[in-house]
């Protein structure tokens, strides 16, 4: 029994372990005051979202220790399975799932539910991991390309289906692993052109847009050779360019009219403080008047008196940054840093393929999160539903963040024991 | 492979990059700007004023004249308003739908999330059957103000009313904010700063839904109101009331006042108006009405009408002559029907002649003053010129309190008008006048103008022998019930007391056997002085002053009856009634008293005065 445990810790990346712990008890502690009841002041309270959460984190604990007793081989090897099951789950949400404000992401338990979405990012990590990881992958590939667009749009497509947007845009995220692991850096540059057309073409009339790049684009070929294959890339780029700002701008036709106004008060089009950007204004006012150090536990009148939305799952931040000031905020993104970095870290000294890829994909995954997550809370990013790791309230996003992270543990742990 | 790898700098780079414009960001927003603190305080605080109560107003014998009486505003939070009944809540607090939706679509555009007035001052039978329907109404409650009272219906103009503040007050005094009520005319007014007491500040958490969630910091930043204070004032609301009746159906004023203090005992301007019309939901209609009405009831005559004080001038023109030591008790003026130097003009009625000065009051020769006005300003061994003698004249004049605001703690009050050399010099030209020309100054005539409170200012100061207390209407504020210092200064004329007894001699007879005997009473010695002030749009006007009793004056009363003819007619009686009143508290010649309580005197003057605003 006591070799077994030794085993279980043996190795084990104790920094990441720390900051997850870290993480985490802050979180409680902050959606024990942002949702804080008088009649039930106890945090353990389990009417409460805070007691709720007290059982997500021991549960989240439990799975954590599974994933550490669990054989290192065994994450590589389920991968496909794995995977293949949580789609499974996704289109069965899509039939059997209990519809939550206009998304049927959900399946329901009495007063617990599941999200399927959530497990989608660690199983979508773990088999491109997997994937990329065989020997004869070279991402310069077109079929490789094709094959990981694949693994990674699938997923994409029935969390659309089931109108959960900002949990499919998460999965973009993975252009990070797909860069580490050989894509062009033009793909990156690609995808920021791609976002700055995206932003551009809703601000700026499509036509006078389009002429404009004809331009530019004719303007580039003068100082170009002038090859015919110079010629062929402009015009393909510019072809390409069209066709994104028609898509965009189709697509923002298309949207739900709340995902527009949220576009539309991200972008400065619309600034009706009172509808749609209240939950943004809100949420700055919460975070600007905490000041340097904060208004103190349980005095955040922004979050308790609910002028801050959703103040436990998505606008967590908020509470932080009113409670804690700049101090409280600080720390959480640089806790989130070093963890990012840390990750990167042992990533880089993994012996195997399969466990560096699946460490990117865990970097890139939680980055998102987290960027999207802060950046909305203060104006920075547009407003999109998806949880701050390990801080927000919620089982299935929990019990997702802890397996994405354990199981990386567990492969780091596991390093040294993996022949070359 | 190791060319890849280098690519986590690249990876890290973001990772850093934007961690760094976060913390940036956050490092803006939360310790460089200030502006979101505010917002949101602005968000979680609701300041609620608590209202003090505005002070009671008591007469001299402790009776009510002002008291705050509850009124009941109907309010709204829209955001919680839930589908009602509208057609029964419309019947109970008595609108139309259309007013319903009007309301609430104004509410609406005020705020969805705050409160405000959906109908105003419900009366006491409206809310009590609302308050018993209210909990089926979700979004409206009853807010409880205070509005004022005038149980005894008397004194509109001196007690003045009270309205909301307009943004010019609000600009002016930081105190006042939207809503606030303030005093706009009367002892409202000029006592604002003691009635209106201390707004009290408590500061509520609210949360989104406007729910109240406690009070901000324990309350440590939270203020009491503080009630504001009682007045007591110098009026008698019966010898007020009394006065009111008598001068029903008549224009004028009669101001009574106590000599031995400057207490103010009666102030009445008729016609005058019942002071709860401008209160409460019908101000605003009642007093476009009373604005628009050709007698003028908004228009305080005791305080702001000009009226030349006719004979009663003489009294001022006399004692100025003896203490000039150009009359004497036992001067004697011819009068032949008129003023003989002048070919008998100003004219004189038919008295015994030539007479001494008591008896020259007591007939109210004109003649007399003629030659006294002459001998004080022709004056050559003491004025060089006629203009040194007038402007000496004129500074005895002013000394009893005309020609200059006499500062009573009533606002609205004018000045009067003594007239200035500077006037004449423009009038006839430098050197262009003498005493002659301006001879119907001896008689009260010409340009001068005198209020009532002025006129019985004057009485004062003959019945003090040379003194008076400025007039004011509060005679105790607060627990301590004294006056404002400034009111227990003797103001002295420029006459010495030892020359007052002739001319009080002569207003003695002219009471006891002259021009004003209807104003005699039995055992009380009244000295009194009529006049008739000769009023160029009309009918002239019946004035009369006096006091009484001679040793230890209670009681000096100047009444002016406008249009009303002689003295005589009408200004005397009223006088007389009034004193007899506050003295006696009864009286001793009802077919007199029933004569002027029915009495009615038309106004033949086009009406030109100023409005009250």
């Amino acid at each position: 029994m006591r070799k077994s445990q030794q085993g279980i810790f043996k190795n084990i990346d104790w920094l990441m372990v720390i900051i997850y712990l870290l993480l985490v008890t802050m979180g409680w502690i902050n959606i024990y005051a942002s949702v804080f009841n008088e009649d039930h002041y106890l945090i353990t309270d389990l009417t409460q979202k805070y007691g709720k959460q007290m059982i997500w984190i021991g549960t989240s604990l439990l799975l954590a220790l599974i994933i550490l007793v669990i054989d290192g081989n065994f994450y590589a090897a389920v991968s496909w399975p794995l995977w293949i099951l949580v789609l499974l789950s996704l289109i069965a949400v899509l039939f059997f799932g209990t519809e939550v404000s206009g998304s049927k992401s959900w399946f329901r338990f009495g007063e617990f539910g599941i999200q399927p979405a959530e497990f989608a990012k660690f199983a979508t990590a773990m088999v491109l991991a997997k994937y990329l990881s065989q020997l004869n992958i070279k991402m310069t590939e077109v079929k490789t390309k094709i094959i990981s667009s694949i693994i990674i749009a699938l997923p994409i497509g029935l969390i659309l289906l089931e109108n959960e947007t900002g949990v499919a845009l998460v999965f973009f995220a993975f252009i990070l692993v797909l860069y580490r692991e050989g894509l062009s850096g033009n793909f990156l540059l690609l995808g920021v052109v791609a976002i700055v057309l995206f932003i551009l073409a809703l601000l700026i009339n499509k036509t006078i847009l389009i002429i404009a790049l004809a331009i530019i684009s004719a303007i580039l070929f003068l100082f170009m050779r002038k090859t015919s294959q110079n010629f062929i890339l402009l015009f393909s780029l510019f072809v390409l360019s069209s066709a994104i700002i028609y898509s965009v701008d189709y697509a923002y036709n298309h949207l739900q009219s709340h995902q527009k106004k949220r576009i539309d008060v991200f972008l400065g089009k619309e600034s009706d403080i009172k509808k749609a950007g209240y939950n943004v204004n809100q949420s700055l006012i919460a975070i600007g008047s905490g000041g340097l150090t904060g208004k103190g536990f349980l005095n955040g009148t922004q979050t308790k008196y609910d002028f801050v939305p959703e103040q436990s799952t998505d606008f967590i931040f908020c509470t932080v940054g009113e409670e804690w000031g700049f101090a409280g905020t600080a720390v959480v993104i640089i806790l989130f840093l070093i963890l990012l970095l840390r990750i990167l870290f042992i990533a880089e000294r993994q012996r195997s393929s399969f466990s560096r890829i699946y460490a990117y994909g865990v970097a890139s995954i939680l980055f998102f999160h987290l960027s999207v997550n802060v950046g909305m809370t203060i104006g920075l990013a547009p407003v999109i539903g998806i949880p701050l790791p390990f801080f927000s309230y919620g089982g299935s996003s929990l019990w997702s963040f802890t397996i994405l992270l354990f199981i990386l543990i567990k492969l780091d742990a596991y390093r040294l024991e993996i022949l070359r | 492979m190791n060319t890849l790898s280098g690519r986590k700098l690249v990876i890290g780079g973001i990772f850093v990059a934007v961690c760094a414009i976060y913390l940036l960001r956050l490092f803006f927003i939360q310790v460089m700007d200030d502006s979101y603190k505010l917002s949101a305080n602005n968000n979680v605080l609701r300041y609620m004023t608590e209202y003090p109560a505005r002070g009671l107003v008591y007469d001299r014998y402790g009776t009510l004249l002002v008291y705050n009486e509850v009124a009941y505003d109907l309010m709204v939070t829209p955001r919680q308003v839930k589908v009602i009944d509208t057609l029964d809540f419309c019947k109970t607090i008595g609108i139309k739908k259309e007013q319903f939706i009007k309301k609430m679509k104004q509410a609406k555009a005020y705020s969805s999330y705050k409160e405000s007035a959906f109908e105003k001052q419900l009366s006491k039978e409206t809310y009590a059957a609302l308050q018993e329907k209210l909990y089926k109404f979700k979004g409206f409650f009853v807010q409880t103000r205070t509005l004022r009272k005038y149980p005894q219906e008397i004194a509109a103009h001196t007690l003045g009313y009270v309205g909301e503040v307009n943004d010019k007050i609000i600009a002016a005094n930081s105190y006042y904010k939207l809503g606030d009520y303030i005093g706009i005319s009367g002892i409202e007014k000029s006592y604002e700063e003691e009635l209106r007491g201390k707004k009290g500040l408590k500061i509520q958490m609210v949360d989104v839904f406007n729910r109240p969630k406690g009070r901000f910091k324990d309350g440590i930043y939270d203020t009491l109101a503080v009630s504001g204070q009682n007045l007591v004032s110098s009026l008698s609301a019966k010898l007020q009331k009394y006065g009111e009746q008598l001068l029903q159906n008549k224009t004028g004023a009669i101001v009574a006042i106590d000599p031995s203090n400057g207490e103010i005992l009666a102030s009445i301007s008729g016609p005058s108006y019942n002071p709860n019309l401008l209160v409460g939901r019908e101000r605003t209609k009642n007093y476009g009405k009373l604005f628009l009405d050709k007698s003028l009831p908004l228009f305080n005559r005791a305080l702001m009408a000009y009226y030349p004080p006719g004979s009663t001038f003489k009294l001022i023109n006399g004692l100025i002559g003896e203490q000039e030591q150009v009359t004497f008790r036992e001067t004697r003026y011819p009068c032949a029907r008129g003023y003989p130097v002048m070919g008998g003009k100003p004219k004189c009625h038919p008295h015994p002649s030539p007479m001494d000065l008591p008896g020259a009051v007591s007939t109210s020769c004109n003649s007399y003053f003629c030659y006294v006005f002459r001998s004080i300003i022709d004056n050559r061994k003491k004025y060089a010129n006629v203009v040194e003698g007038y402007n000496a004249w004129r500074n005895y004049v002013l000394s009893f309190g005309i020609g200059k605001k006499i500062h009573t703690d009533l606002p609205q009050e004018l000045p009067g008008n003594v007239p200035t050399q500077a006037y004449y010099d423009k009038y006839f030209g430098k050197n262009g006048w003498k005493s002659s020309t301006i001879v119907s100054l001896s008689i009260g005539q010409g340009e001068l103008g005198v209020t009532p409170l002025q006129m019985a200012n004057i009485i004062c100061s003959i019945a003090n022998k040379g003194f008076y207390y400025t007039p004011h209407i509060v005679k105790g504020i607060g627990p301590k019930k004294e006056p404002r210092p400034e009111y227990k200064i003797r103001h002295y004329t420029k006459i010495a007391p030892e020359y007052f007894e002739p001319i009080i001699d002569g207003m003695q007879g002219a009471v006891d056997h002259g021009t004003s005997t209807a104003a005699r009473l039995k055992d009380i010695v009244v000295c009194g002085k009529t006049g008739t002030a000769q009023n160029p749009h009309g009918k002239d006007h019946s004035v009369f002053i006096a006091f009484a009793p001679r040793e230890n004056p209670k009681i000096a009363v100047a009444v002016l009856v406008e249009n009303g003819g002689w003295g005589a007619t009408w200004a005397v009686p009223i006088g007389g009634l009034m004193i007899e009143k506050y003295l006696r508290d009864s009286i001793s010649k009802p077919d007199m008293e029933k004569r002027m309580l029915e009495g009615i005197v038309l106004s033949t003057e086009k009406k030109k005065a100023k409005e009250t605003e």
